[in-house]
């Protein structure tokens, strides 16, 4: 038995190669429950878990707030348009009302990098980062080990690329943090005004041009472009995007034949990816949002003191 | 009534020396500098402060602080400002214009001064907005606000957008004596960024401030001092691109100066791992190669003078998000510790520090102060160079306490600040 030395999960940074393996390993045994007649099982029942949402979010809000009832918590759903955040509010304000109210655990995400270490200086409550800013998104990187570990039964030694603005992109900096520490060869791509400065220094390569950064991998992940960022500096609209960087058959012929397909949703069809790629039969897109339930069920239970037998 | 400042080591920052002197001090003025043991007279007359052990010098000058009034009184007022820079060894104080309403009318200016004076403690030396509310689009009042008591004109905060308009206002500055101080920041460039952009900022996922963002300003603030021959000042350099640019404009005689800020000089953008808003200051804190650079163009005398760039903020613009929050720190009560830093690592010697604090913020402003000789207002303090302490929040003077000193070891203290011999501060026995 093994216990896991954390109160908060913040990023992939904090996390040894043990505490991943034991995360990865206690979701692997919980997945079964999301299969089951009835899904339940009474682990974290009494526990409290607030779902405090700053941003919008549909996909990671749901699975936490499903992974939490799986494991019998009462969760409490706040997102913007219902927290005293757009009464002016400040963040540190609104953490000392919540822990005033005795939680167990709070889900955060927001905007600005670094709010969950705000947070969790304020409330005794466990902190869990649903990604903050640009920064990370460490439960997205965790169910896409999870993934690659289950498609490919290693993670180590394996070649990954991921493709679009790792700039803007927390989801990008926790997935390079976790495959480099599990072993993972990884390679970003995109356009230069996309690679933030000093990348190489998370021990990645950079190869700009799509098809050449695709050659020969396992696994190739590609990030959603937020169309709000089209027509600006960064790129100059989404069809010159989709014909230099998208992601399409041609394209991923490059790759390894058994290479999988991943997104962190929500995708832009016709954009980074084509239809016949985000729909085909090497697309695991659909099993990393199954994943992600367990994988947010076995932070949970990690955090709230439980082990792994 | 005469003071006798007995058996301290004067350092005199004009001709480079530290010497065992006495000075004998009358109606506020320094009377007579003597070597120790030469002064005889004894009387009740004569009020003897020891100053054995101690070093004597000139009050420092601080060309660059924020006092924030009008308008922003709960960071920070003149009296608590002129206060905190008291303890901190300054004698006078060059307050920059973005108060609410910004410093850029005649009235505004004379509020300062009306403010300074009741409140004592320090000289204050008004800095004027360059232009009408620091839009950077209509030249203010050179002429009455160097009337009223401004001293320099800078938006400060702000870079004049318009090359014209800063063209302009070198020319039509000069004209009336009034330095011209140049915020030098690319807002485009800069734009959304929270902290230098470089190794760190990416691995902590905050918007970077790119080096050029300053660097491109410098080098147009050099160019239009080329082109018009006019005198400019670049305000807290961060970078080792811009110590690089002035440099040059110095070997080639351009009247370019410059200042930096302690933060420069000691800390680098890792600061800022952990998100510590008492780390977020503009320009951010750079890397450790921009601090070797800043400590090298101090040494070689590229840049003239440090200046805190004091920016009080309470905790309703620092206990936030990082990104949500306000650029800037306090400075008066630890520049002179972090400076001598400077002196103990062997960058500067004790004269030029001292007059990087004092005589050159002087000469660039054109104000009087940085010198201990005969005839010179008694405007002084007496420092402690040996002593360590741990600074504490409950210590602090200024109205706000953000800083990123707090809890840190300091050492060297100023033990008594004098105004035109009066002793405006004087720590507690």
């Amino acid at each position: 038995m093994s216990k896991f030395g954390h109160k908060d999960l913040f990023g992939m940074g904090q996390l040894s190669v043990r505490d991943i393996q034991l995360i990865l390993d206690t979701a692997e045994s919980l997945k079964e429950i999301s299969e089951r007649d009835i899904k339940k099982v009474p682990t974290l029942r009494g526990k409290s878990v607030v779902n405090f949402f700053y941003e919008p979010s549909t996909r990671t809000r749901t699975s936490f707030e499903m992974a939490a009832k799986r494991l019998s918590a009462d969760t409490v759903s706040l997102s913007v348009s219902t927290s005293s955040m757009v009464k002016g509010e400040t963040l540190i304000d609104t953490a000392r009302n919540i822990q005033a109210m005795n939680p167990d655990l709070i889900v955060l995400r927001h905007s600005s990098s670094g709010a969950p270490q705000l947070l969790a200086r304020e409330v005794k409550a466990c902190v869990i980062n649903a990604g903050d800013g640009i920064n990370e998104h460490p439960t997205q990187a965790l169910l896409d080990l999870f993934t690659i570990r289950e498609k490919k039964g290693k993670i180590e030694g394996l070649k990954v690329v991921i493709t679009g603005d790792i700039s803007h992109s927390r989801v990008a900096r926790s997935d390079i943090i976790g495959l480099t520490k599990m072993g993972a060869e990884v390679t970003v791509s995109g356009p230069p005004t996309m690679i933030p400065p000093g990348i190489e220094d998370f021990g990645v390569q950079v190869v700009h041009d799509p098809a050449e950064a695709v050659k020969e991998k396992d696994v190739v992940m590609m990030l959603r472009i937020q169309l709000e960022r089209q027509g600006k500096a960064l790129f100059p609209g989404l069809r010159e995007y989709a014909v230099f960087f998208g992601l399409n058959r041609e394209v991923l012929k490059q790759a390894k034949k058994d290479a999988i397909v991943m997104h962190p949703g929500p995708i832009n069809r016709g954009v980074e990816i084509t239809d016949d790629v985000a729909d085909g039969p090497q697309s695991v897109i659909l099993d990393q949002v199954t994943n992600g339930v367990a994988v947010r069920m076995a932070v949970m239970y990690l955090l709230m003191g439980g082990t792994k037998e | 009534m005469i003071t006798w400042i007995q058996s301290g080591v004067v350092v005199d920052p004009v001709r480079c020396v530290q010497e065992e002197l006495d000075l004998i001090i009358e109606r506020g003025k320094i009377k007579q500098i003597l070597p120790w043991g030469e002064f005889g007279e004894k009387s009740p007359q004569v009020r003897i402060i020891n100053a054995s052990g101690r070093l004597v010098v000139p009050g420092l000058i601080d060309m660059h602080v924020h006092l924030r009034e009008p308008g922003h009184e709960y960071k920070e007022t003149i009296a608590s400002g002129a206060k905190a820079g008291a303890k901190g060894g300054f004698t006078a104080l060059a307050c920059m214009p973005n108060t609410e309403p910004s410093n850029d009318c005649r009235s505004v200016t004379e509020f300062i001064l009306e403010q300074a004076r009741r409140a004592g403690f320090a000289r204050i030396y008004p800095v004027a907005a360059i232009t009408k509310g620091q839009k950077g689009e209509m030249l203010t009042e050179f002429g009455d606000l160097r009337k009223a008591g401004a001293v320099a004109v800078s938006d400060d905060g702000f870079s004049v957008v318009n090359s014209e308009v800063m063209r302009r206002a070198l020319e039509y500055a000069r004209y009336h004596g009034l330095m011209v101080i140049s915020h030098s920041e690319d807002r485009n460039l800069s734009n959304g960024g929270v902290m230098h952009e470089g190794v760190v900022s990416t691995r902590i996922g905050l918007k970077g401030i790119p080096a050029a963002s300053e660097e491109i300003i410098v080098f147009r603030e050099i160019s239009l001092s080329t082109l018009t021959g006019c005198p400019v000042h670049i305000a807290h350099v961060s970078t080792a691109g811009s110590v690089e640019l002035i440099r040059r404009a110095k070997e080639k005689g351009i009247p370019v100066t410059a200042e930096t800020a302690p933060h420069y000089f000691s800390l680098d953008h890792s600061k800022v791992v952990g998100y510590d808003t008492n780390a977020k200051m503009n320009p951010p804190l750079r890397t450790p190669e921009d601090v070797e650079a800043i400590k090298k163009g101090l040494s070689e005398g590229v840049i003239d003078a440090i200046a805190t760039d004091h920016a009080p903020h309470s905790p309703l613009e620092k206990e936030l998000e990082f990104d949500k929050a306000a650029f800037g720190i306090i400075g008066l009560e630890t520049a002179l510790p972090l400076t001598l830093k400077l002196v103990q690592s062997g960058v500067l010697d004790l004269p030029e520090a001292i007059g990087k604090l004092s005589l050159n913020p002087a000469k660039i402003l054109g104000v009087q102060g940085g010198r201990l000789e005969t005839g010179a207002s008694a405007d002084l303090a007496l420092i402690d160079p040996e002593y360590e302490y741990e600074l504490r929040e409950e210590d602090i003077l200024s109205r706000s306490r953000n800083s990123p000193w707090i809890g840190e070891t300091l050492k060297g203290r100023n033990e008594l600040t004098m105004v035109e011999g009066k002793i405006v501060w004087e720590k507690d026995a």
